[in-house]
């Protein structure tokens, strides 16, 4: 994504223009983290105009315009990488009225402008720390330097194919097939399981994009590593059925054969895929990527939790608690964020966690993350409620719990 | 149950047939009875004719009609109408047979609140006797009386002399009409006689105080099957105290595979109109019973001529107790002419299962009136299969069937210990495979080069598993000893196959922990799946274990280290949670076969005095499941059996029974699917309860709605699907909120741990400390999981809780 024009007040109000420039989910990705309700969009958009003629006759027509409207929702669709922002209107336009309703779809190469207000009474927060630290990953040019993989997550019967990217990971498809077991004297199992390596490939190609026919042998278009994974031999048999397939019935296959690589996971499902990317294999393709950094700090957490040496607090109470015992500081304090928190709905919870990194970073100096919960490491942060925090000195259960309800 | 008819067969034990009956339903299904009942008896004393039943009477009724409160008072009302109408003629009767009749008609009159006709003991009238018969129109259960007449000269081996006179009662017209039905006596002479026998078939026990009290019983059927003279009086002497509720004993049946053979007669008595039922008073007779004897009935009466191996020391060792015969015989006057009530209600659930059968092939006549939107819902490839169900009592065949002991036990232990080697000598030295095949397996093997894994194939069957000589998916065989049938579950070693090591272990009643004895293996299997596995089984409910110390003869049968083993893997155990007497530990080599089925000869083994592997596994106690629970069982496989069984369905019981026939639901799809056929240890048979393994040929479901892991219960008690549960575990690694698998036998979900609740103290379950931020391993806890689908979960179930490859926790869920 490109910064055309960059126009933060002072009040931290104002616009700024943006250019998407790669076909990416990541962009979208970015914009679905930037853009919040209440938000002030402008971009092109085509719209289908209806005219009623006086005779009562109706035409109608698509025009392109350029408009503006106010956010009222997103929605981002990760499975077809595009994002829908639905708001009104509030521009006037030959063809519109104020007030309409409108959905924009972001597209490639075709500026928009994103003006966020500060309200007077806080219903607007503008351009806060957090937003801007999102606007400064989203033109980063280094993350164009992207680790992208395809992984493959499966078990007997059980597939899933997720598109592994510098902040996100995206569940492509899942795949779910009966298989029926060994049983004394039959062949279902091997035909069953055929089947099943048939329907993933078939899968994966089609979410590659991969062209198949034979001609495309000889093209250079890169293909992006694909790892394979399952507990047991289930991926080296669908690494040994691609090699079949390639030596037989699809010869394009063979082009895809040397970036397949075969790692172990305990299950077939999602969260297994946490496993797969620490695996020496995937390491070195995503190393030092953004994920790889999330990943390691969750791992860390999790390693002072496990010894119970209270250095390590997590929930938004204790860590808040925390914050103020000053144990998030200089020295080794960092607080994990998840970035589901910023997306709240709620302005007065956005603007407490956004006022808690702010503290942690500029008045405490211990370190912020901010974690993807698009990532594994960010589901894993979210089921300990979003927020954790890792301490300068231990921290004693103060019995908090009594008077606390589930907030 | 049939204890009890044996014992003393008169109303009173009718009616505690009804009430073990009873014992079956749920507190639910009581109340629900109870309602009906009291409908039913307040229907009955106010309609017209009036007349009175017992709670009883009602309540069977009302079961056999599935509670529909109009079809029961219909059939009460009709049943009660004729016996007063027979009691009335019938009454003079038991004069002729003697004195001691009245004794035995009143004490059946009192199973009735009917108000006994007054005249037991009055003078015989051939008038009042023919009373409701009117001339050329003798209604069908009068005309049954004698149909029992022709099997008379056949049947005459085993003789009770004592009521040799008893033909001379008969009048003439009797034997006129008794004459014309022929043909039909001995048909209906075959159904009596088999519903006895399906009532009542029950292998001798070895109690005595039993055998005694059924032996008169059984040594009068014997006579009673024998001897037709009597039958007319016992004919009369039954109408008068009986009814149409008759079912007795007739005769004994030795084998539970003839006991079973009633269903085929009740097939056949399926074409029977149902008006035979419900107009019998006005038919005319002819119209009553026109089947040919079934194959059944044939066999069933020329059974009867030969008297049973097991009865005659019996019945002649009793032969002198006359005076009791006698009591008993009049005690129980039996005719076994119309259909027994039994027949009566399969009559009628039959025919009112031809209703619902028929609709189906209504429905292509039905489809063009029927709107568009209901077309398309009939619009179905396949066509609607209708199985028709007998209609068993599931748990009294149970209880009648006299099948061995039956006994899952699952093969544990590190990979590479021998476990399916060890289970291939096994089934090898016990013949359960033949020679052919394991020599076949053996050159195969060595084809490959992995000669050594001969007999593990027996169990690994898959060609990955052959390929790389791992066992990756449970396999079950079985195999029988003198006392039990075993159903072996080999279950994987290897880390990865966990999970089916689970499914494996959730089917096992107790477990056999194979342990590799080698230098180094035992160590290293200690720490890994040796633990894990044993962890498993008894957070999963196992109790018993026994260790097989494998591959022995690499250490040379040394008993130090036999000893060695015996001290850290008991120490474990017992740490683990077995008690001591339930571990036992035996050193063997299963590739050798010492000490599987047969002692090691090897001189260095002379150490050892215990038991071999095969009678230690026979020591185990036979296990009880939970028979009348509503149905659980959870799907191991879903496959397509033969062509005839396009889809099939395998897996234990864990709770309840069924029949072919039965409507099942699967969870967490919601569909309902039939019983078309279905096999217990790939045997074909009618029934399963709790504890079986088996194989569901079922119809109309489609295969998408069938998964694994998941569970069939009966549509009337569901199993719920859940999302998120509350279970008490413990901690095997550390717990915090986090991404997990959640294991339940084959059933295998991603969910998380959304919640600590507390830690728990181990002893009093007290929480110790709420909402702890980890917990540590070894501690008991309550914690929250949340799974992304529902799925059909219900305390109190085990669990295992899974994450990256390890286990990190199991318990009940609450």
């Amino acid at each position: 994504m490109r910064l055309i024009k960059n126009k933060i007040e002072y009040n931290s109000s104002g616009t700024v223009t943006l250019c998407p420039e790669e076909p990416e989910d990541m962009v979208q990705w970015h914009a679905y983290n930037l853009i919040r309700p209440n938000d002030l969009l402008r971009a092109s958009a085509i719209r289908r105009v209806t005219t009623t003629q006086e005779t009562g006759s109706t035409t109608s027509s698509r025009v392109h315009l350029t408009l503006e409207i106010r956010v009222k929702s997103l929605d981002f669709d990760p499975q077809s990488s595009q994002l829908h922002v639905a708001g009104q209107i509030v521009n006037e336009t030959p063809h519109t009225k104020i007030g309409q309703h409108h959905t924009l779809d972001l597209e490639l190469n075709r500026n928009f402008t994103l003006e966020k207000e500060v309200g007077s009474e806080g219903e607007g927060v503008g351009w806060d720390s957090i937003a801007v630290q999102m606007l400064k990953d989203a033109v980063d040019e280094s993350g164009k330097r992207r680790a992208e993989a395809v992984a493959v997550v499966m078990q007997e019967g059980i597939a899933h194919v997720c598109f592994i990217g510098q902040f996100q990971t995206v569940m492509k498809q899942k795949i779910e097939m009966s298989i029926p077991r060994k049983r004394m004297g039959g062949s279902d199992h091997d035909k069953g399981m055929n089947k099943f390596y048939q329907t993933t490939l078939d899968t994966l190609l089609r979410q590659l994009d991969f062209n198949t026919s034979s001609m495309s042998l000889t093209s250079n278009e890169p293909v992006r590593p694909i790892l394979l994974a399952s507990p047991g031999f289930v991926a080296a048999g669908f690494q040994k059925f691609i090699q079949s397939a390639a030596a037989t019935t699809t010869p394009a296959l063979k082009r895809l054969l040397p970036s397949i690589v075969v790692v172990h996971s305990a299950s077939g499902y999602l969260h297994s895929l946490a496993e797969v990317l620490q695996s020496p294999a995937v390491k070195t393709i995503l190393a030092d990527t953004k994920y790889a950094r999330e990943t390691k700090l969750m791992d860390d957490f999790l390693e002072q939790l496990r010894k119970e040496t209270n250095k390590a607090t997590y929930g938004p109470r204790e860590v808040e608690s925390a914050v103020d015992q000053g144990a998030v500081g200089r020295g080794g304090g960092v607080l994990i964020v998840s970035n589901r928190l910023f997306r709240s709905q709620d302005v007065a919870e956005r603007k407490r966690w956004v006022s808690l990194v702010d503290r942690v970073r500029d008045i405490e100096g211990g370190e912020v993350r901010i974690l993807s919960s698009d990532h594994e490491s960010g589901k894993r942060l979210d089921g300990l409620g979003g927020v954790a925090a890792l301490l300068t000195f231990p921290i004693l259960d103060e019995d908090l719990e009594d008077d606390e309800d589930d907030s | 149950m049939s204890k009890h008819r044996m014992k003393n067969i008169s109303y009173d034990d009718d009616d505690d047939y009804d009430s073990a009956e009873d014992e079956g339903y749920d507190s639910e299904e009581q109340e629900a009875l109870e309602q009906c009942t009291a409908e039913v008896l307040s229907q009955l004393r106010s309609g017209e004719p009036s007349v009175a039943a017992s709670r009883d009477e009602v309540q069977e009724a009302l079961w056999h009609y599935y509670n529909d409160v109009n079809k029961a008072v219909g059939y009460l009302r009709g049943k009660k109408v004729k016996e007063i109408k027979k009691k009335e003629s019938a009454a003079p009767a038991p004069a002729a047979k003697g004195g001691q009749k009245g004794k035995g008609t009143t004490a059946s009159v009192t199973g009735f609140p009917v108000p006994p006709s007054s005249a037991p003991a009055a003078h015989f009238s051939a008038a009042e006797f023919f009373r409701d018969s009117p001339w050329l129109n003798i209604p069908a259960h009068r005309k049954a009386d004698i149909l029992v007449e022709p099997l008379f000269p056949r049947l005459g081996l085993l003789g009770g002399a004592s009521e040799a006179g008893g033909g001379g009662k008969v009048s003439k017209l009797a034997a006129l009409a008794a004459a014309r039905k022929k043909k039909e006596g001995d048909k209906d002479k075959g159904s009596p006689a088999a519903t006895g026998a399906n009532g009542s078939v029950e292998a001798p026990s070895p109690d005595p105080a039993t055998a005694q009290a059924r032996a008169s019983p059984l040594s009068l059927r014997e006579r009673l099957a024998g001897n037709g003279k009597p039958r007319q009086a016992d004919g009369v002497a039954k109408a008068l105290g009986k009814g149409p509720r008759p079912s007795p004993p007739l005769q004994k049946q030795p084998s539970p595979t003839e006991a079973r053979k009633p269903k085929d007669r009740i097939d056949a008595e399926m074409k029977q109109p149902k008006e035979e039922v419900v107009e019998k008073p006005i038919e005319p007779p002819e119209a009553n019973i026109r089947a040919s004897p079934s194959t059944f009935a044939t066999i069933i009466v020329g059974d009867a001529t030969r008297p049973k191996m097991t009865e005659p020391s019996r019945l002649y060792s009793n032969s002198a107790d006359l005076l009791k015969l006698y009591g008993e015989d009049l005690a129980e006057p039996f005719d076994f002419a119309g259909p027994s009530p039994d027949d009566v209600v399969f009559n009628a659930q039959n025919s009112a299962k031809g209703f619902k059968s028929k609709q189906p092939a209504q429905k292509p006549a039905d489809k063009k009136a029927a709107d568009l939107a209901g077309g398309m819902n009939n619009l179905s490839v396949e066509d609607k299969v209708s199985v028709k169900s007998k209609n068993l009592d599931v748990l009294s065949e149970f209880k009648k069937s006299k099948r061995k002991n039956a006994a899952n036990f699952v093969v544990i232990g590190h990979v590479d210990a021998g476990k399916s080697t060890l289970m291939g000598r096994l089934l090898a030295d016990l013949k359960a495979i033949n020679q052919r095949t394991l020599s076949k397996y053996k050159q195969e093997a060595e084809r490959i080069g992995k000669g050594s894994f001969a007999l593990a194939w027996v169990l690994d069957q898959g060609s990955e598993e052959r390929a790389r000589g791992v066992t990756i998916d449970i396999a079950t065989n079985k195999f029988e000893t003198e006392k039990t049938v075993f159903t072996i579950v080999d279950a994987p070693g290897h880390r990865d196959f966990v999970p089916n090591m689970i499914a494996g272990a959730s089917q096992a009643d107790f477990a056999v922990l194979v342990i590799d004895s080698g230098v180094g293996n035992f160590e290293a299997g200690l720490k890994g799946q040796t633990k894990e596995h044993a962890l498993l089984v008894r957070s999963m409910g196992v109790q018993k274990i026994i260790v097989a110390v494998n591959k022995m003869d690499a250490v040379q049968w040394s008993k130090d280290r036999f000893e060695e083993i015996e001290q850290q893997v008991s120490s474990f155990l017992t740490t683990a949670g077995f008690q001591a007497k339930n571990i036992s530990f035996i050193p063997l080599s299963g590739i050798k076969g010492d000490n599987v089925t047969i002692r090691s000869e090897d001189p260095n083994v002379s150490w050892y005095t215990g038991r071999t592997l095969v009678e230690e596994l026979e020591t185990s106690e036979p296990y009880s499941h939970a028979l009348d629970k509503p149905l659980r069982m959870t799907i191991g496989d879903v496959f397509r059996g033969s062509v005839q069984n396009p889809l099939s369905i395998s897996g234990r019981i864990d709770a309840g029974s069924l029949q072919v026939g039965d409507q099942i639901l699967t969870m967490p799809s919601g569909e309902t699917a039939t019983i078309r056929s279905l096999e217990v240890d790939e045997e074909p048979s009618d029934w399963a309860v709790a504890g079986h393994n088996v194989v569901l040929n079922l119809a109309n479901i489609d295969p998408i709605h069938l998964r694994s892991g998941d569970v069939i219960c009966r549509p009337s008690s569901p199993i719920q699907n859940i999302s998120s549960f509350t279970a008490k575990v413990l901690a095997f690694e550390h717990l915090m909120p986090s991404m997990i698998d959640i294991h339940r036998g084959r059933l295998h979900v991603p969910g998380r741990i959304s919640k600590l609740v507390a830690t728990l103290d181990k002893g009093s379950g007290a929480p110790i400390k709420k909402k702890p931020k980890i917990i540590p391993p070894g501690t008991v806890a309550r914690i929250v999981v949340e799974m992304d689908q529902a799925v059909p979960l219900e305390s109190p179930t085990r669990i295992v809780l899974r994450a990256g490859g390890d286990t990190v926790a199991a318990g009940l869920l609450e």
